[in-house]
């Protein structure tokens, strides 16, 4: 299981780096929000995986520790406010800079690109 | 008062709700007249609380009477308090600036400004890492709708870079937790100072890389080397107000540097001890060089003063990393000197900008102010204080840092940069000066007059650097103090936690 959990938060966070790197707001807004998956995986596994075992005391014969699901609980909440200003962010830059790219503004190869299409 | 140390946190969070409610949600100067009433008193409670924690000890509030290590608590002693101060006085005088009318640009900006309050207040105030976390979003999200206030393009594309940027640096600062609270089974910054001493092995690797990652978040907020490139863009694109209280941000990263790297990761953690030195003193250096040649480099005076915010991040870096009492007690007269100031000068800036028309705050040729004179002696006040000329606090702060460096390694190093960083300020602020003031043509710009309460804002805050220096025995007394209390293990981490839970695990 150990080895499963860490390769998907290990995947998740490659995805999320790669995707933030990207020049455009939409796939760094996916990047943001896969790093921010693995973050909630892998807090939640700071508290040891265990199965049968209830976050509650003399419920189960093992207990889990309640803290991370906590800690868990506030990073979802924080990350999800923290996803939707980003969104409304990047859609806002779209509409004021004309362009959805990260910087405001076109690298200067595409727009020479763009321009070529648009006389066309 | 036993509810005092957490009135600097409630009392924002209290007047920030109030604000969106009926009597005062659709009317400015209701809005105004709360919001300014509530700083005052916010001012006068960190006061009470500065006094409280130095003449009777570190005030432990344990909320929820959960005690530690298990619940969350708040740690006034005497560093949280006085920048508690330092935050409320700073807000005083961004608040009353921008009751000029600065405050109309959008909607909710006294509340977001509460909130920004709130979150600052809480990050200095937390005894507990989790909520350090909590507290850095609320202050974050509060900066990101402010630094969009007022609108423009400009404002959404540097926007867009810190929103981003301090997006990563969540998940970072998450992911650092996450392996601190693995190996030590703790969250209390006292316990895990205390437990940290125990790993060995795996554990205290694994423990290394998650203060490293910590480090990095800090860094990012403090302006560290490699990761300032977004603060002179954004502060400098930020409406004034907006842009004087960011002051303080920077400074909540250098904080959280000295709470988790010296009492964490400090001279008691065994295998771990010290870890942020070898990264802090070079890189604090560089961000100082860095930093002064963005000062002479600048082409605007807000790009500068944003600038100079990059040299004072470096300087209290290089301070830090220095590890010592002295350093540290330097640093925080600096800490308190260096953000008023550039508060100010941020202040001064618009002000500036406003009066010379189409030229704005760009160092060109450009029409006569309408007020010349009272502006160039606040000009003047301001510059000689951030240079570091006495007989203004810059000139103490600087002197204080310089003695702090005893051996003869950090002198070679942190003499010369700091003493070229300051020239360096003096010659790019005297011509930034020279130009704005006396390259003129004869046409006043615009019929823009200094508004009274941008005159008050201003005025409150450069006058803080000749008082630092009338009263600087007392705040010098209580900075040196403060350190002590820092580097005593004994006060700063074992007083906080019950002796009783020791070896509980």
């Amino acid at each position: 299981m150990e080895g499963i959990y860490a390769f998907c938060v290990g995947l998740l966070t490659a995805c999320g780096i790669f995707l933030a790197l990207r020049g455009r707001t939409f796939p760094v807004v996916v990047g943001l929000t896969l790093l921010s998956y693995a973050v909630n995986l892998f807090l939640f596994a700071s508290g040891r995986l265990k199965i049968n075992a209830a976050a509650v005391l003399g419920q189960s014969e093992q207990y889990a520790d309640p803290l991370p699901q906590a800690l868990v609980l506030t990073a979802i909440v924080i990350g999800f406010a923290m996803t939707a200003f980003v969104v409304i962010l990047a859609m806002r830059g779209r509409a004021d800079l004309g362009n959805d790219h990260v910087d405001g503004r076109l690298p200067d190869i595409q727009a020479r690109q763009r321009n070529r299409t648009l006389r066309k | 008062m036993a509810h005092l140390p957490i009135l600097p946190i409630l009392l924002p969070l209290i007047t920030g709700a109030l604000l969106l409610l009926p009597p005062f949600q659709n009317t400015m100067p209701r809005q105004r007249l709360l919001a300014l009433v509530s700083a005052f008193i916010q001012v006068i409670v960190a006061w009470t609380l500065l006094n409280t924690a130095n003449t009777e000890g570190t005030q432990l509030y344990v909320l929820g009477d959960w005690q530690p290590p298990f619940g969350i608590v708040l740690v006034a002693d005497r560093i949280s308090t006085l920048l508690v101060l330092l935050t409320t006085v700073l807000f005083a005088g961004a608040l009353l600036y921008s009751c000029a009318g600065h405050d109309k640009g959008g909607q909710y900006f006294h509340p977001l400004f509460m909130f920004q309050v709130m979150g600052v207040n809480g990050a200095f105030l937390t005894g507990d890492a989790f909520n350090l976390f909590v507290f850095f979003e609320v202050l974050l999200i509060a900066s990101y709708a402010l630094l969009i206030h007022g609108g423009g393009k400009q404002k959404t594309q540097s926007a867009l870079h810190y929103v981003i940027l301090n997006l990563v640096g969540s998940s970072l600062f998450l992911f650092g937790l996450g392996i601190l609270y693995g190996t030590l089974g703790s969250l209390n910054i006292a316990d895990m100072a205390m437990r940290i001493r125990e790993l060995e092995g795996g554990e205290a690797i694994l423990a290394k890389v998650g203060g490293l990652l910590l480090l990095l978040v800090f860094g990012l907020k403090a302006a560290l080397l490699p990761l300032h490139f977004w603060l002179p863009k954004t502060y400098s694109s930020a409406s004034a107000p907006v842009a004087a209280l960011f002051a303080i941000m920077t400074k909540v990263g250098v904080y959280s540097i000295l709470r988790i790297h010296t009492l964490i990761f400090g001279a008691e953690a065994g295998e771990l001890a010290n870890i942020a030195i070898p990264w802090l003193w070079p890189l604090g250096l560089l961000t100082l060089a860095i930093g002064s040649i963005g000062v002479i480099a600048s082409p605007g005076l807000k790009l500068m003063t944003a600038n100079l915010v990059v040299v004072s991040a470096g300087t209290l870096l290089t301070a830090i990393a220095l590890q010592s009492e002295k350093a540290t007690g330097a640093a925080l007269y600096y800490i308190l000197h260096s953000t008023l100031i550039t508060g100010a000068m941020f202040l001064l800036a618009d002000l500036i900008a406003r009066q010379r028309g189409k030229a704005e705050d760009r160092l060109v040729k450009a029409r006569a102010m309408a007020q010349p004179r009272l502006l160039g002696v606040a000009f003047v006040l301001c510059a000689l204080a951030i240079v570091g000329m006495p007989p203004l606090s810059g000139f103490v702060g600087k002197i204080l840092l310089m003695q702090a460096a005893e051996e003869t390694m950090d002198k070679i190093w942190l003499w010369p940069l700091i003493l070229i960083g300051g020239l360096l300020s003096l010659v790019a602020l005297s011509r930034a000066g020279t130009t704005i003031f006396w390259r003129t043509t004869a046409l006043a710009g615009t019929e823009e007059r200094v508004h009274p309460f941008e005159f008050a804002g201003v005025f409150i805050l450069i006058m803080a650097s000749p008082l630092m220096v009338m009263f600087g025995g007392e705040l010098t007394d209580i900075t040196s103090q403060a350190a002590r209390q820092l580097f005593d293990f004994s006060q700063s981490v074992e007083a906080l936690v019950p002796q009783t839970t020791q070896g509980g695990q």
